[in-house]
């Protein structure tokens, strides 16, 4: 492996990375460079655990924050009124309420990250990496599994009724309620009009 | 620094191999499109030499920064997709997660062909962009769950492991499903063949209507190196690996890959560009659950086996 020195030093990097890419969310001026910025910065605590031999669970962050964003990006243009994506925009609001929101999470979070006894020696250095991962495992999953398995079905459900709520093309547009007429392609919106529904 | 020049070689090595692999999938799509032998395997050469003269064209507003990120990152992404195969004992990136680098590598390209839609300030790579999205949506949930079922049968998602889990039969042979649900996703995030509307001609090239001179060079390049990439990846996943008589593992590999890339990049040739809505459904109504029964049946294999 590389020398410790490296490793400290590439660690510290992205650490950077990550904070500057997280600041310039808030300074960019469009909303596709503030949602891939704030992407950059995710990729670079993805790059952090990795440095922490995280493997895993850093390809996943990475995995699922560059899916995540991507996807953002397109809600971000889609929804944010006065279409910021096309004019000068900024991602900061009521500039003094977010200034003291920010600046006490931040307090609350790095003061619980330097504050909090964190677990040295005993099982945990002498785990090993492995031992590292599942007892990692263990505390997100184990407790809170009950917890994970209510809201599971629950935010499922409300992504699909949310889509079905919001698309004009279902199934039910193109194949009649009981899905058993020929698919209308383009759907017909003529089609749920003439049965006295809104569309 | 024998280890930093061994490093620098396979990344060359990693990088020559990728160009080799474009230049077989760009021959193979043109030859599948109905062109001659003879002009499929001169174009990329003339192209190549048109394109690098090309003086650039510029859109009014362009973001550029996001448009050159977009187009200039397809090539890395697919370089460092090959650098994850094993061939035979060498690997460029060896990893014991490389299932899962894989599959980051590949959702990668959605940000990356979104940008390049976005930061050209057209229509035409707007409409492009979000086409990439919902088609991306479309096959990547497949690809997500085929991807499970080679890792569980070799109970690892290092490459290597799962290529020296075939010994006999092959992933590819008994897990038809996956594998065929591995390939429609490679085809998508290569923006080729039946999943080409992002980049379709109706929308004059969509993502790349407005790219010209070394930039649409290298994003062109980039598809196609993302094509073969993305095959070389299904040899160690699906193929056996380096696995086969007389010749040695790695020119198994290169063989199977370059077999491979020209199989799919044919078949994208021959068929004809399907339009984004239409594809969902098939994609997740019938091939999402399909792959979901492999994954099943693999399971059940290995707890019986």
């Amino acid at each position: 492996m590389s020398p410790p020195v490296l490793v400290d030093i590439a660690f510290w990097a992205v650490g950077v990375v990550a904070v500057v890419a997280g600041v310039l969310v808030f300074v960019v001026d469009s909303m596709a460079r503030a949602t891939y910025a704030l992407a950059t910065s995710f990729v670079a605590v993805g790059a952090a655990l990795l440095l922490m031999e995280q493997t895993y669970l850093g390809v996943i962050v990475i995995l699922m924050m560059i899916m995540e964003m991507a996807v953002m990006a397109v809600y971000m243009v889609m929804f944010m009124g006065m279409n910021p994506a096309l004019m000068p925009m900024t991602m900061v609001h009521s500039h003094r309420a977010a200034i003291g929101t920010a600046v006490t999470a931040f307090l609350v979070l790095g003061g619980g990250a330097v504050l909090v006894p964190w677990p040295t020696g005993g099982a945990a250095a002498g785990a090993g990496v492995s031992g590292v991962t599942e007892a990692l495992g263990t505390a997100i999953m184990e407790s809170q599994m009950l917890v994970m398995m209510a809201i599971g079905p629950v935010m499922v459900a409300t992504i699909v009724v949310g889509v079905l709520l919001s698309s004009s093309r279902t199934r039910y547009d193109r194949m009649g309620d009981d899905l058993d007429e020929a698919p209308a392609d383009p759907p017909a919106p003529s089609r749920s009009a003439r049965d006295g529904g809104g569309a | 620094m024998v280890e930093l020049v061994g490093a620098l070689a396979a990344a060359a090595g990693v990088t020559v191999g990728c160009v080799a692999l474009a230049w077989v999938s760009s021959v193979a799509v043109a030859y599948g499109g109905g062109r001659g032998w003879r002009l499929a395997l001169t174009d990329p050469v003339v192209e190549t030499a048109r394109l690098v003269r090309q003086r650039r064209r510029r859109t009014v507003e362009a973001d550029v920064l996001l448009w050159r990120i977009g187009g200039w990152g397809l090539l890395p992404v697919a370089v460092l997709l090959l650098a994850l195969v094993p061939w035979g004992g060498f690997t460029a990136l060896p990893s014991g997660h490389g299932v899962v680098w894989a599959n980051a590598l590949d959702v990668a390209v959605w940000a990356l062909v979104w940008l390049l839609g976005w930061g050209a300030n057209s229509v035409m790579g707007l409409v492009g962009g979000y086409r990439f999205l919902a088609l991306a949506l479309g096959y990547e949930l497949p690809l997500m769950f085929a991807l499970v079922a080679p890792a569980l049968a070799a109970g690892s998602l290092d490459l290597g492991d799962i290529a020296a889990a075939q010994d006999g039969v092959w992933f590819g042979l008994w897990m038809p499903v996956a594998l065929l649900a591995y390939l429609i996703g490679v085809v998508g995030f290569a923006v080729h063949g039946p999943l080409a509307a992002p980049a379709g001609a109706e929308t004059a090239g969509g993502v790349m209507a407005e790219l010209s001179g070394p930039d649409l060079l290298v994003v062109r390049l980039g598809r196609h190196a993302l094509l073969g990439a993305g095959a070389a990846v299904a040899v160690p996943l699906f193929l056996g690996g380096g696995a086969g008589p007389v010749l040695p593992a790695a020119a198994w590999v290169a063989l199977k890959a370059v077999g491979l890339t020209a199989g799919l990049a044919w078949c994208a040739g021959r068929l004809p560009t399907l339009r984004v809505p239409r594809l969902l459904e098939p994609l997740w109504v019938v091939l999402l659950p399909l792959v979901v029964v492999q994954d099943l049946v693999v399971a059940i294999v290995m707890e019986v086996a």
